[in-house]
């Protein structure tokens, strides 16, 4: 079969449908189980020791009274951990030398018959240490930035259309400011788990993983071994955001107490504080921005400067400059990454990496060149909406950012609003609103493939090693196969979440449903091909994810508007959302359900961006102090009142059969703009660093 | 966490005999902050004395109006007490404004008053802290102060007491009953908690051993008209950036009695009495109430994480005042 034929739009029957979770009896009663939660006989367990300094070696580690501790059965240091076979990735490279990169980092494990007993003989470990002078002080006149080779997702570092400097110099109205987000950490319900069992040859992994096969892939390289001889069970998740996206430490961990106690599973989950250094997180931004306009609002130039951090052991660079390239018509653009290499802990993906950090910046400065120009902030883009893709010059699949913001004006009540600053007062609280776009790109990534199996009960088997990790893939997979099969939803029977069944790439860049439906279709289609609407029992097809031509042709993004209502009290600055909207243009929503569940799940994470995340570094330490929910605060119930989602009803025949484009991370994108241009509103007084707390706010 | 062994007290005096005897030993109650210390390092202690099955666990109303509270009274039980709530409203808003439904059903009253700082540094054992660690240093001086204190702090220590529950107590007078190896004594609650001077390692004027019985509330007819105010970064399950117990009798526009005092800003409850003795006798307006937070807070030296505080508790004390007083600012 073509690709384009893979391609083909589906006849939806069962995609569009409000089908309850699938899953949600067994999460709701416990038997559902996580990674954790496995019953598994004669299981040991892991106490990571970590190091006490940012920056230096061991020099000496003392382990005789842990050893000492009735239970203990194995320490594991640097001295005596089995060899690891590739150290790119220093990040992984644990135990393995003297070294330390960031405060935090693995140098040993304890392994005892119990966790208190594993806990308790890790904190009677002694070190000595040759410290050394450490640098975790992110700030912007530093004299070492520099530009890395590209930006997360494999986009380039700088970008240059036209000329910005000389149209900024002549462009009527000019907005120059900067914007700052600070260090941001994922705190998925589930902490980050791996079960490891190392016997013949052979690991089995019980994982809280957002790539069951990608994790393996990761791993088997590190440990000499074919992927094979990996098998990594992960039927379900408790959340992920990107955090669970890639091997982390406490995977190699894991697997290296394994290895030291062969044929017993030892469990290893961290604990909250650690997931403050160990599994990724946001780098805090500081952001230039300039706009050119003239003043009608028409952009002749966009600028974007963005400056963030990365470990000196391991480089990540976020492409928050990225959604500056396409999102307005200007004809001049340019963008530019610089970093500076801490001795700090690894940042990775955080939901929308990029894009998150980087529309804050870009629509609060829109929404202060409105103000400029003396214009509503909706008109505002609504005159620089690019009929085009600004960057590559090819068309949309689908844009539809005006239609986004004009459904969202109607819902919101927007045409009555009176844009003066610090205009009303209600019972002592300064009230107002404020709206921002959003975007995000249209990922597919290659190499899915699905098996489809006809079985003696009428049911088809459909099986992947995808994974689910709280957004609904075990509910919209089934949907989409039954389509795929054209036959109810009840004819069908998921297997994902686990490396026995065929690969599935990871659950990131939004990407899951695009890359796995597809993989679906494909093997659907090819299973009707091969044996017909009425299958023997024990017929079978598998297909790989097609290449998609359109993609070559077409800019694949979707879009969004957020808009916001705060109130801020007079006396106190304290800040209340009692309002929020998202529409969002995104492509055929395949479950009206899971889907709202998940763009109020975002814009709740961007409202708490807005008001509350922050990651505290104390440069002296080179530690967040701020590492556990008394400290590092999320929105609480009760921060969030009246909050809506809704979209626009289309589909994007280029994107795929399914017409969708992907909706895990779009739903924050922006909020936290929205929020902060309703603060100005509401107080006239404008936050451009994050988060927004009282104390900004106060008269 | 340690090893430790863990005892259910049946009995008060015996209790308070084995605890006064072995310095390695604590008294339990709700666990809601000890046991996080027990995970976190910052408190080893070998044996637990559990004193929640105590029969401290009374709400009496006493015969001149006053309450006398058991020291094993929930959280959640005492704000939800119609004596409390009728005599009281400040205690009962203060308690449901801290922590959060599941910690108020298991926090007692003596525990909450002992409940140590959320200070970051105290919390982990791996930076310096004179109250964890006394003469190691203070990592919060220099550091991330926005949680710390801006009245009373020495260079010892700027951390917070983190309670609501007992700012609304230090506003309403309130006396503490301690049964110790010794005998029974009482003191006022004002005087219970320390400042940190130059040993911050106290939070409290308790001796090893001593065990706290009750709270008392003596009558206080104005505390009817109360109220407790708390300002957060977030709006529920945060400590208090700042927050103010108050209580006002206006007879003719003129202030005839009030209590005032404020949480998140010192070591301990901190009871207002400059801003106190600016109010009695003088007019029930904005200006003076203004005038009350500056005479207050003229003694205020913030660090600079928390130099808003100022400003803050300014403005959160006047619009209490203005709302207890029905008065537009």
């Amino acid at each position: 079969m073509s690709a384009d034929a893979s391609n083909a739009p589906l006849r939806t029957r069962s995609i569009g449908q409000p089908l309850a979770r699938l899953d949600g009896r067994a999460k709701v009663t416990g038997a559902a189980r996580y990674a954790w939660e496995h019953e598994l006989a004669d299981a040991l367990y892991v106490y990571p020791v970590q190091a006490a300094i940012a920056r230096g070696s061991v020099v000496s580690v003392d382990i005789e009274a842990t050893r000492a501790v009735a239970g203990v059965v194995a320490v594991i240091t640097h001295e005596n951990a089995a060899k690891l076979q590739s150290d790119e990735n220093k990040e992984l490279w644990i135990l393995q030398s003297a070294g330390i990169g960031f405060r935090g980092q693995f140098i040993g494990a304890v392994i005892a018959e119990s966790l208190e007993i594993a806990r308790h003989a890790a904190d009677l470990v002694r070190v000595r240490y040759d410290e050394q002078l450490h640098d975790a002080d992110f700030r912007s006149d530093r004299d070492d930035l520099y530009a890395p080779e590209k930006v997360n997702a494999g986009y380039p570092t700088d970008t240059a259309k036209g000329d910005a400097e000389a149209a900024l110099r002549t462009a009527e109205v000019v907005v120059d400011q900067t914007y700052t987000t600070p260090m941001e950490h994922n705190n998925p319900m589930e902490t980050h788990t791996t079960v490891a069992v190392w016997d013949d040859g052979h690991f089995t992994l019980y994982d809280s993983t957002q790539g069951a096969h990608s994790l393996r892939k990761t791993l088997a390289p590190l440990f000499g071994l074919d992927a094979d001889a990996i098998r990594v069970i992960a039927p379900h998740i408790g959340g992920g955001f990107g955090s669970k996206g890639t091997a982390h430490a406490h995977d190699v961990l894991a697997c290296l107490a394994a290895q030291a106690v062969p044929g017993r599973p030892v469990k290893l989950t961290l604990t909250r504080q650690q997931m403050f250094q160990l599994v990724g997180y946001r780098t805090p931004t500081i952001q230039r921005i300039r706009l050119g306009a003239n003043r009608h609002g028409r952009l002749a130039a966009i600028s974007h400067d963005v400056i963030e951090q990365t470990s000196r052991i391991k480089e990540f660079a976020e492409q928050t400059a990225v959604p500056t390239r396409i999102m307005y018509a200007a004809p001049n653009c340019r963008t530019t990454h610089r970093l500076v290499k801490l001795d700090v802990p690894v940042p990775s993906w955080m939901r929308a990496p990029g894009e998150t950090p980087g529309m804050f910046a870009l629509e609060t400065a829109m929404d202060e060149l409105a103000i400029a120009c003396q214009l509503d902030p909706i008109e505002l883009r609504v005159r620089n909406d690019a009929e085009k893709d600004p960057e590559s010059g090819k068309p949309w699949s689908h844009r539809d950012l005006v239609g986004c913001l004009r459904k969202g004006a109607r819902h919101f009540d927007w045409d009555r609003r009176n844009p003066a600053p610090r205009a009303r007062l209600r019972d002592g609280w300064l009230v107002g609103t404020g709206v921002a776009a959003a975007t995000y790109p249209r990922y597919r990534m290659p190499g899915s493939v699905a098996m489809i199996r006809y079985e003696s009960d009428g049911r088809y088997v459909v099986r992947m090693g995808a994974v689910d990790i709280g957004t609904g893939t075990w509910t919209a997979l089934t949907q989409i196969a039954a389509d795929a099969l054209d036959c109810p939803v009840g004819a069908i029977a998921l297997d994902i979440g686990d490396t026995h069944f065929p690969n599935a790439t990871v659950e990131g860049g939004s990407s899951g449903i695009s890359s796995w439906g597809t993989a679906i279709v494909a093997a659907a289609r090819a299973f009707r091909d091969k044996h017909g609407a009425n299958p023997e029992v024990g017929s079978e097809a598998s297909a790989a994810s097609p290449d998609n031509p359109e993609e070559e042709r077409f800019a694949m993004h979707s879009f969004g508007a957020h808009f916001a209502e705060v109130a801020v009290n007079a006396a106190t600055g304290e800040v209340r959302v009692p309002r929020m909207l998202g529409v969002f243009s995104v492509g055929r929503i395949i479950n009206p359900r899971t889907a709202r569940s998940q763009f109020i799940g975002g814009m709740t994470m961007g409202l708490s961006m807005a008001l509350h995340e922050r990651s505290v570094m104390d440069a002296r330490f080179g530690e967040v102090v701020t590492h556990d929910f008394a400290e590092y605060h999320i929105a609480a119930h009760a921060d969030v009142e009246d909050i809506d989602a809704i979209w626009l009803d289309e589909s994007d025949p280029h994107s795929n059969a399914m017409g969708s484009r992907g909706i895990g991370e779009i739903g924050i994108v922006g909020v936290a703009a929205a929020i902060g241009n309703a603060v100005w509103h509401a107080t006239g007084i404008r936050v451009r660093d994050l988060p927004i707390t009282p104390d900004n706010l106060l008269a | 966490m340690n090893p430790f062994a863990y005892e259910r007290a049946s009995d008060a005096v015996r209790a308070i005999a084995a605890v006064a005897a072995d310095p390695d030993a604590m008294f339990l109650g709700g666990g809601t902050n000890l046991v996080d210390h027990m995970r976190l390092g910052v408190a080893k202690p070998g044996r637990l004395i559990d004193v929640t099955r105590l029969p401290f666990d009374q709400v009496e109303g006493t015969p001149d109006g006053g309450v006398r509270i058991g020291a094993n009274v929930r959280n959640s039980d005492l704000a939800a007490h119609p004596l409390i709530r009728a005599r009281y409203p400040v205690l009962s808003q203060a308690l449901l404004s801290g922590a959060s439904g599941q910690l108020r059903n298991m926090a007692t009253t003596a525990g909450n008053l002992l409940q140590r700082t959320r200070c970051v540094y105290f919390q982990n054992v791996d930076t310096p802290c004179n109250k964890r660690r006394p003469g190691s240093g203070c990592s919060a001086i220099g550091g991330y102060t926005r949680y710390h204190a801006i009245l009373g702090a020495s260079e010892h220590c700027i951390a917070v007491h983190p309670s609501d529950m007992a700012v609304a107590m230090v506003a309403l007078d309130a006396t503490v009953e301690v049964l110790g190896p010794s005998g029974e004594r009482r003191m006022p609650l004002v005087d219970f908690h320390r400042l940190p001077g130059d040993a911050p390692e106290r939070d409290t004027v308790l001796q090893h051993g001593e065990l706290i019985t009750a709270v008392m509330l003596p009558a206080l007819p104005l505390a009817a008209h109360s109220l407790y105010r708390k300002v957060r970064d977030r709006r529920s399950f945060a400590f208090a950036l700042v927050s103010v117990a108050a209580a006002l009798q206006i007879r003719d526009g003129t202030i005839q009695d009030v209590r005032i005092a404020c949480g998140g800003v010192a070591h301990k409850p901190w009871r207002a009495t400059r801003a106190e003795e600016t109010l009695r006798g003088n007019p029930a307006t904005p200006e003076q109430f203004g005038r009350a937070a500056d005479a207050e807070l003229a003694a205020a030296q913030p660090q600079p994480g928390n130099a808003f505080k100022v400003k803050m508790l300014r403005n959160t004390l006047v619009a209490a005042l203005q709302e207890l007083a029905g008065v537009a600012g």
